[in-house]
């Protein structure tokens, strides 16, 4: 029934506690920290920052460079950990750009600007969770395909978003917000320290708490999962509103970065998205997945782009190069999943 | 501006918030933002003016999706508001290049007396603009060319080489002026594959290779301010120091000096593109890196109206010979500084 030997399902089955997950079974399971797949993928990151490092010697390693790459990296990293749980539990979402979008576009109208940097945040952040929600329900209780839900999300997000906006570019004018999410703490941007937070939360609700054993219980069986007494359309709808938090939370991020909430934040952010889980290992079937392959997957586009503008490369050859890495990963995947079966 | 089209916003954003999220977002979320008026061209002095025969314009656009884009729009619906001989009839802008034909087609079995066509994409509206000409319909091109001149009575747009060319000579008299001589000069084009991009980015290095200077850091954005942002900053990375820099589009050019805010760079000047309002009040207050921008005005859009009404009564301009409105009209990419910015003031842009 299951695809994997590692799969969770027999400790779902045993209904554990409600909270935090014992301690035992997860050592049982052993398998985490040493990952073939991820190993190798680390093993491609170091590669990169090699390049990086021969290439431009003066300026890969920088304070500056490197700031730079996790700031870059810091709004789609915090959405593709959202896309993270959603693809673990069997879905897809096509709408996580329009919904940044949607959710910048919103906290930055001039009202909301009036009303301070609270409302701000708490506009993006209930838009974004709001959408995903939306989403959630849709492909749960309305059992629409999350391919269609979030396609038709795609196109209405942005819609909205560009109807708000009037198309124009909203430049913010309120200096606290951009005071507190343009600034440092303890000498790292503000942007980073989200990023690390939204991670470590993330990876905890993953592997730490019932959610994510539910998580991927769904998405490795969802008759099973059902079974076992999961309600699974409440939690597929949870799922799809973490995504959609996760997408308000970036949205907060672009906008602090560009100073702008505009109709076109977040463009592609879905292609991007679903590249660095699927390279970070995440199966697109669900069932299995790690929140350290996205993270690493979303830092090897980052620093891929930074090494082209580095050297004065042309993009083109940017984008065949981030596709060339794609199939190469998920080549790679193909391989080990084999192996392991076989053995 | 803050008419019918304002209250309709808001009912649309009521709907919006309680399909969204709920009461809270519906109470923060109004735009009544100081935007200015659309560009209009007021009615020149002499005969032209003096209202004529009736006319009926046509008008078909791509989806206002840009601030320049929609400003060209509103600055057409704006200038066919300015005569009272004219009858403005717009179909919704769209991005895909099927319904813009049957738009226009549309346009044609109305029998419209003027058509003004802002193409998605010149090559594949050229037929439907023939067609409207052999309709006996005159077709006033805007920006975008067709393919051929049989498409169209008469052209009007900007000029994307010269504006590369005149962000090279201002940036090389001010390098000049301060005595650089081996500057490092930075590029942010926009989208790389599109013809006017590449015309930009030609007449820049042109213009440069003149005073015996070179592009060196140069990246392709989005023509966003998130894509200016992210390029912008590796850019900054790749040269510790500049003497300065051309990005190519005022909407993006906010998130490229957000960027360069965030690296604390203030050791180069920077020249933008199109001119928008942001940049021009940037300019005027002379506070950070930006110090001109180069036009690519959607004035172009009103004049294209005024240009249309005139082919509808079988006028000419005034002051030149020609009996006819010229075939071609090309506008000046000015460079908009300190020194001359209020006398542009009027054709800036929300961008």
């Amino acid at each position: 029934m299951t695809k994997d030997p590692s799969s969770v399902l027999p400790e779902a089955t045993q209904a554990p506690p409600p909270r935090a997950a014992p301690p035992a079974p997860k050592a049982a399971r052993g398998r985490f920290p040493v990952d073939a797949r991820l190993a190798g993928l680390f093993g491609v990151f170091v590669l990169l920052c090699l390049v990086g490092w021969l290439t431009r010697p003066d300026a890969f390693f920088t304070e500056g460079n490197l700031s730079t790459i996790l700031r870059l990296a810091a709004a789609i990293g915090v959405v593709s950990v959202g896309m993270t749980f959603v693809i673990i539990s069997g879905g897809i979402d096509l709408s996580v750009g329009s919904i940044v979008a949607l959710s910048s576009v919103w906290a930055t109208t001039l009202a909301t600007q009036a009303y301070g940097p609270v409302v701000m945040v708490i506009c993006a952040l209930a838009v974004g969770l709001g959408c995903g929600l939306i989403n959630g329900v849709l492909v749960s209780y309305g059992r629409v395909v999350p391919f269609i839900a979030t396609l038709a999300m795609y196109a209405s997000a942005r819609g909205l978003a560009e109807r708000i906006s009037g198309r124009q570019t909203q430049v913010v004018r309120e200096t606290g917000f951009l005071s507190f999410f343009r600034g440092d703490f303890l000498g790292i941007p503000v942007l980073i320290w989200m990023f690390a937070l939204v991670f470590v939360v993330g990876w905890v609700l993953l592997n730490r708490t019932t959610f994510g054993r539910r998580t991927f219980a769904v998405g490795g069986n969802t008759e099973a999962a059902r079974l076992a007494g999961i309600n699974v359309k409440r939690h597929t709808a949870l799922v799809y509103g973490v995504a959609g938090l996760c997408c308000g939370i970036a949205a907060i991020m672009v906008v602090a970065r560009t100073t702008s909430g505009a109709s076109t934040n977040g463009l592609y952010y879905e292609l991007d998205a679903i590249a660095a889980v699927v390279i970070g290992g995440t199966l697109l079937t669900g069932g299995r997945g790690t929140l350290i392959g996205t993270l690493i997957g979303v830092l090897i586009f980052t620093v891929l782009g930074n090494i082209f503008t580095l050297n004065n490369l042309d993009t083109d050859i940017q984008n065949i190069a981030k596709g060339a890495i794609i199939v190469l990963a998920v080549l790679l995947q193909f391989r080990t999943n084999r192996a392991r079966k076989s053995t | 501006m803050s008419g019918p089209s304002s209250l309709a916003r808001r009912r649309f954003l009521t709907g919006g918030a309680a399909v969204g999220a709920g009461a809270l977002l519906a109470a923060c979320t109004s735009n009544e933002s100081p935007q200015s008026a659309p560009q209009a061209v007021a009615g020149n002095a002499g005969q032209n003016s003096q209202p004529g025969k009736h006319v009926t314009i046509g008008f078909s656009a791509p989806a206002a999706d840009h601030g320049w884009m929609a400003a060209m729009t509103k600055n057409a619906r704006a200038q066919a508001g300015q005569f009272s001989d004219v009858t403005f009839t717009a179909t919704e802008g769209t991005n895909d290049v099927n319904q813009q034909i049957a738009q226009v087609e549309t346009l044609i079995n109305q029998k419209v007396g003027v058509l003004v066509i802002l193409p998605f994409d010149g090559k594949a509206l050229t037929q439907v603009g023939q067609q409207a000409m052999d309709a006996g319909i005159p077709v006033v091109n805007v920006d975008r060319v067709f393919d051929t001149p049989l498409a169209y009575r008469t052209w009007i747009g900007g000029d994307n080489y010269r504006m590369g060319v005149n962000a090279g000579n201002y940036i090389a008299g001010e390098l000049k002026k301060k005595g650089v001589t081996s500057p490092v000069i930075g590029e942010v084009a926009g989208i790389d594959s599109l013809p006017l991009t590449q015309e930009r980015s030609q007449g820049f290095r042109d213009a440069l290779a003149k005073h015996g200077f070179a592009v060196g850091p140069r990246v392709s954005a989005q023509f966003t301010p998130e894509s200016g942002e992210q390029m912008t900053s590796n850019l900054l990375q790749s040269a510790p120091k500049l003497d300065a820099l051309w990005n190519h589009d005022d909407d993006q050019g906010i998130g490229v000096l957000a960027a360069i805010d965030n690296a604390r760079r203030s050791e180069f000047l920077m020249v933008g593109g199109a001119g928008s309002r942001n940049m021009m009040d940037l300019i005027k207050a002379d506070s950070s890196v930006i110090k001109a921008t180069v036009l690519y005005s959607p004035s172009m859009a009103s004049s294209a109206i005024a240009l249309a009404r005139l082919l509808g009564q079988d006028k000419g301009i005034g002051d030149l010979a020609e009996h006819e409105i010229p075939a071609n009209v090309t506008t000046y990419s000015a460079v908009v500084t300190k020194e001359n910015v209020d006398s542009y003031a009027d054709v800036a842009f929300d961008s």
